[in-house]
């Protein structure tokens, strides 16, 4: 029986600081197979995999990696790749000024004595390329190539170290669909070589069209696992397998509520991505109401931050090729984030750590920053007003430290969530867009920042809410949009939305 | 509150333990002055030679508060040491040779120094080059333009009485008293009262928010040792030809600095965009002009440092500039400014230049080779980052 089975993993729990990120997991690969992993966002997939290769590493998690019949004890990416597995991940780890014959041996260099063989580099290249149908020179710099090549050089890459297990990280995300199709003829191939190949993917018609067998995983623990051959592996299933979860009374209802007119509204918002010259977002349509949360669905790189970034001020220099911005009926479009701030705009970013909040400032510091106008009597800050100001906020919304003077770096997460917002309601917008506002934060902060949502509506806002959550979509939202690919693919009132019908729309495409 | 709970001895313990780079910057001053002391016997302390510290002192400290600036912000620039140079060449060229009056001299480098500034900030901020490499090149084409301004005269002599007096003279007194300035102390005296002032009314706010404060016997022992630091400095100067021009210039720059980085709008922004860049852009604040005033302040304090060495020497010379952005990058460093920016003081960075400057000082007084004196401050500079980034985020 051990023989079957390449790779077992059994009973894999890995627990962060609060959250059980893999719960009890169990995941067999037959050897020679094309095995997909799904599951949403969050389900645990690429945790499972940074335990496989080794970037979690033996002892940070319990249960046992079963790989070739032996208990495996990685500590380092290096101990997995030793023993044949290899990662390609969405973000590519290739050396773009590079020649693709070095990017190809990079790590395990082919020497020739104490220096470096490159005509036998060279030579070992071109087989590999080969392998994978990719007919360039390999003394080409990387770079000069296009995103669906590149990713053939980190196959080629893998196989030139005797791979026997590849996993694919989302590998068509940002193909296109030539491209794609070409990256799952090769797998096919890989295949008949006897190479097995794990694929986590969010597009379902890539999956049930390459997979052997299925595996869904849905909030760290494994739902089940679907034979190709035998099992009912329909688009259908599969959702119903990623989604079906009692939506539990965690979301604060809004009894009585009513909406005003369209208070914000995105037009025909076309946008391109000047790095790769990739439309990201094609022709998106949005509108909120005064005191309405509309949800902004889609699965990760749907374009959703993209689009808020785009329209708050486009900071990081998208090319905006077409698009406007409603207001208060005046048609606009934002130059930079202080100019869709006096507008009435606000927006809480998806990494706050990263680009939301200054972690080495204090509370006060933080929860006035985008407002200092407010606080100044010309140029000078009214530091009395500011303290006021600030507690005022602390107590309102209950963020929980000894006092406003207490650096934001050291703040839990939800309560770093709560000072963002803090300082946005302090703005007083119109409308705020919400990026990911519970992301890795624990239930109780939700529920608070949820209560929180309720009364900005309630005093007339307007809020955008993006997510991948779908519970948290279905259960806050009044209306939703879905977002695959840069396109809206989808509108539903509540009413109408079901889990099912929102995951359908979100990988589309 | 319960801070009564703890002893004096413990809470002194664990203010060290807070704040030990704060502290460490002022040990370290001590140690130096005491071991010059010691070692010169006695000289050091001599009030000509403070007088003369202070002197020393002024055109690096106003170099170290724009560079402060700069280095929050998480740039560099190494072009001040040659600004300064040409800054000072100009000066003279303008006094001496077209026959310019000192002041409107002094406006005019100052608005030159402003200028490239803005020059080498567009090309940061509007262009992209890295802050390293514009500077870099900075440096050589103002040590060009320095050396092209005075290829013809070689070194200019300055005899305006004004403008020599910006960093050789003193203030005048107001008593007739020859043997102790009157002034200088009464100074003194104001500035002592102008500290408790200001520490009392800092700590009762911060009562009244409820902030943490020190115990009332620390509060009191801080400021009866600031204040005798404070006076015993001016006693020295005023027993010798009293308070330098120079000082007051440089109190005036910090004073400005530091209400800036402090108390205004522009200040938060400063602190933001070094804590994060992006953060702060998306709150709305406009990183470029912000970055943009930050490399105009610090060329235009590099002219006037320049302004202020030529003064010292009465004249400019070539060679002026040498080295000053060592000094001033040190200085900043020393006093307390973050490796990895969001966080810096100007006093900080004026107490290192006092570090870097009594290590100058006590080694020419000590005939020390000005090779072993590149290489101390060397050691120095880089014990005070290495300090800095082990004890940074703890």
């Amino acid at each position: 029986m051990d023989n079957e089975y390449i790779l077992e993993m059994r009973n894999i729990t890995k627990e962060f600081p609060g959250v059980k990120a893999l719960d009890n997991v169990n995941f067999k690969v037959k050897k020679g197979e094309i095995h997909c992993l799904v599951g949403e966002n969050g389900a645990g997939k690429s945790t499972l995999m940074k335990v496989l290769s080794g970037v979690w590493r033996y002892g940070t998690y319990t249960g046992d990696i079963v790989y070739e019949g032996e208990v495996q004890q990685f500590n380092h990416i290096a101990d997995s790749e030793a023993k044949g597995i290899a990662i390609i991940y969405q973000e590519l780890a290739l050396f773009p000024e590079l020649p693709i014959y070095e990017n190809i041996y990079f790590g395990h260099e082919i020497m020739n004595g104490k220096t470096v063989d490159w005509n036998e580099t060279i030579v070992q290249s071109r087989e590999m390329l080969k392998k994978v149908r990719l007919d360039v020179d390999p003394s080409l710099p990387v770079k000069r190539l296009n995103t669906g090549n590149q990713q053939l050089v980190e196959i080629a890459k893998a196989l030139s170290k005797n791979c026997k297990l590849i996993i694919f990280d989302e590998p068509t995300s940002s193909l296109n669909e030539d491209d794609s199709q070409n990256l799952l003829d090769i797998m096919r191939e890989l295949r008949d070589q006897g190479i097995t190949c794990i694929m986590i993917s969010h597009k379902l018609r890539e999956v049930t069209a390459i997979a052997d067998t299925i595996t869904v995983l849905r909030d760290g623990t494994t739902i089940c696992s679907l034979d190709a051959k035998t099992d009912d592996i329909s688009e259908a299933n599969i959702i119903k397998n990623m989604v079906g979860r009692s939506m539990d009374n965690v979301y604060p209802k809004r009894p009585n509520h009513k909406f005003g007119d369209i208070a914000f509204e995105i037009k025909n918002l076309t946008v391109e991505d000047p790095n790769t010259g990739r439309e990201i977002l094609h022709d998106v349509n949005i509108n909120v109401r005064k005191g309405e949360i509309v949800g902004l669905q889609g699965l990760m790189g749907a374009g959703r931050t993209e689009c808020a970034l785009s329209i708050f001020g486009n900071p990081y220099g998208y090319k905006i090729k077409s698009g406007s911005i409603v207001i208060d009926g005046e048609e606009t479009f934002f130059k930079s984030p202080s100019d869709a701030i006096k507008h009435g705009l606000a927006y809480v970013t998806e990494d706050r750590k990263g680009n939301g909040l200054v972690l080495i400032q204090d509370i006060k510091y933080n929860t006035t920053l985008a407002n200092l106008e407010a606080l100044a009597n010309g140029l000078v800050i009214d530091e009395n007003k500011e303290v006021v100001v600030a507690n005022k906020f602390k107590d309102d919304i209950n963020i929980k430290a000894p006092s406003i003077a207490q650096k934001v770096g050291n703040l839990s997460g939800g309560n770093q969530q709560k000072v963002q917002i803090a300082k946005w309601l302090f703005v007083e917008p119109k409308v705020l867009i919400l990026d990911e506002p519970t992301r890795g934060i624990d239930v109780g902060a939700k529920f608070e920042i949820y209560s929180l949502m309720n009364k900005m509506v309630e005093d007339g806002m307007s809020i955008i809410m993006i997510s991948s959550e779908l519970p948290e979509v279905l259960g806050m939202s009044d209306r939703l949009y879905v977002m695959s690919e840069g396109y809206i693919t989808g509108e539903l009132g509540i009413e109408e939305a079901t889990e099912e019908k929102v995951m359908a729309m979100a990988i589309k495409g | 509150m319960e801070n009564t709970k703890k002893s004096i001895g413990q809470e002194v313990a664990q203010l060290l333990r807070d704040n030990i780079k704060t502290y460490m910057m002022y040990i370290a001053l001590v140690v130096i002055m005491l071991v010059f002391q010691i070692w010169s016997g006695g000289k050091f302390f001599k009030a000509s030679n403070i007088s003369n510290l202070f002197n020393q002192a002024a055109y690096v400290g106003i170099l170290a508060i724009g560079m402060t600036l700069i280095l929050i912000l998480k740039h560099i620039d190494l072009s001040v040491g040659f600004v300064a140079g040409f800054g000072g060449a100009v000066a003279a060229i303008l006094m001496q040779q077209y026959g310019i009056n000192q002041w409107i001299a002094v406006v005019l480098v100052v608005l030159l120094g402003a200028v490239i500034g803005l020059y080498q900030g567009a090309l940061v901020m509007r262009v992209g080059v890295p802050a390293f490499v514009t500077t870099l090149a900075g440096m050589f084409i103002f040590r060009g333009l320095l050396s092209l301004s005075l290829a013809k005269s070689g070194t200019i002599v300055v005899t305006q009485p004004g403008f020599i007096a910006l960093c050789q003279g003193f203030i005048p007194d107001i008593t007739k008293n020859e043997n102790f300035h009157m002034l200088t102390m009464l100074i003194g005296v104001l500035a002592v009262a102008g500290v408790v002032w200001s520490q009392l009314r800092k700590r009762h706010t911060r009562q009244r928010y409820n902030f943490e404060v020190v115990s009332f016997p620390i509060f009191v022992g801080g400021l009866v040792l600031a204040s005798a630091v404070i006076l015993l400095i001016f006693y020295t100067l005023a027993e010798y030809k009293g308070l330098p021009w120079s000082s007051v210039i440089v109190a005036v720059i910090l004073a400005i600095y530091t209400f800036m980085l402090d108390k205004t709008k522009l200040g938060r922004y400063i602190y933001g965009i070094g804590g994060n860049d992006q953060a702060a852009e998306l709150s709305g604040v406009d990183v470029k002009k912000v970055t943009m005033f930050a490399f105009i302040s610090m060329s235009a304090l590099a002219a006037l440092s320049g302004i202020m060495y030529t003064s010292r020497l009465s004249s400019a010379a070539p060679a002026a500039g040498v080295g000053f952005e060592l000094d001033a990058i040190a200085s900043s460093y020393i006093g307390g400014t973050a490796v990895s920016g969001g966080v810096g003081k100007v006093t900080n960075a004026i107490i290192g230049t006092f570090v870097i400057m009594s290590l100058t000082n006590g080694m020419n007084l000590m005939s020390v080779d000005v090779s072993y004196q590149y290489i101390v401050k060397g050691v120095i500079f880089i014990i005070a980052v290495a300090f800095d980034v082990r004890t940074r985020g703890k």
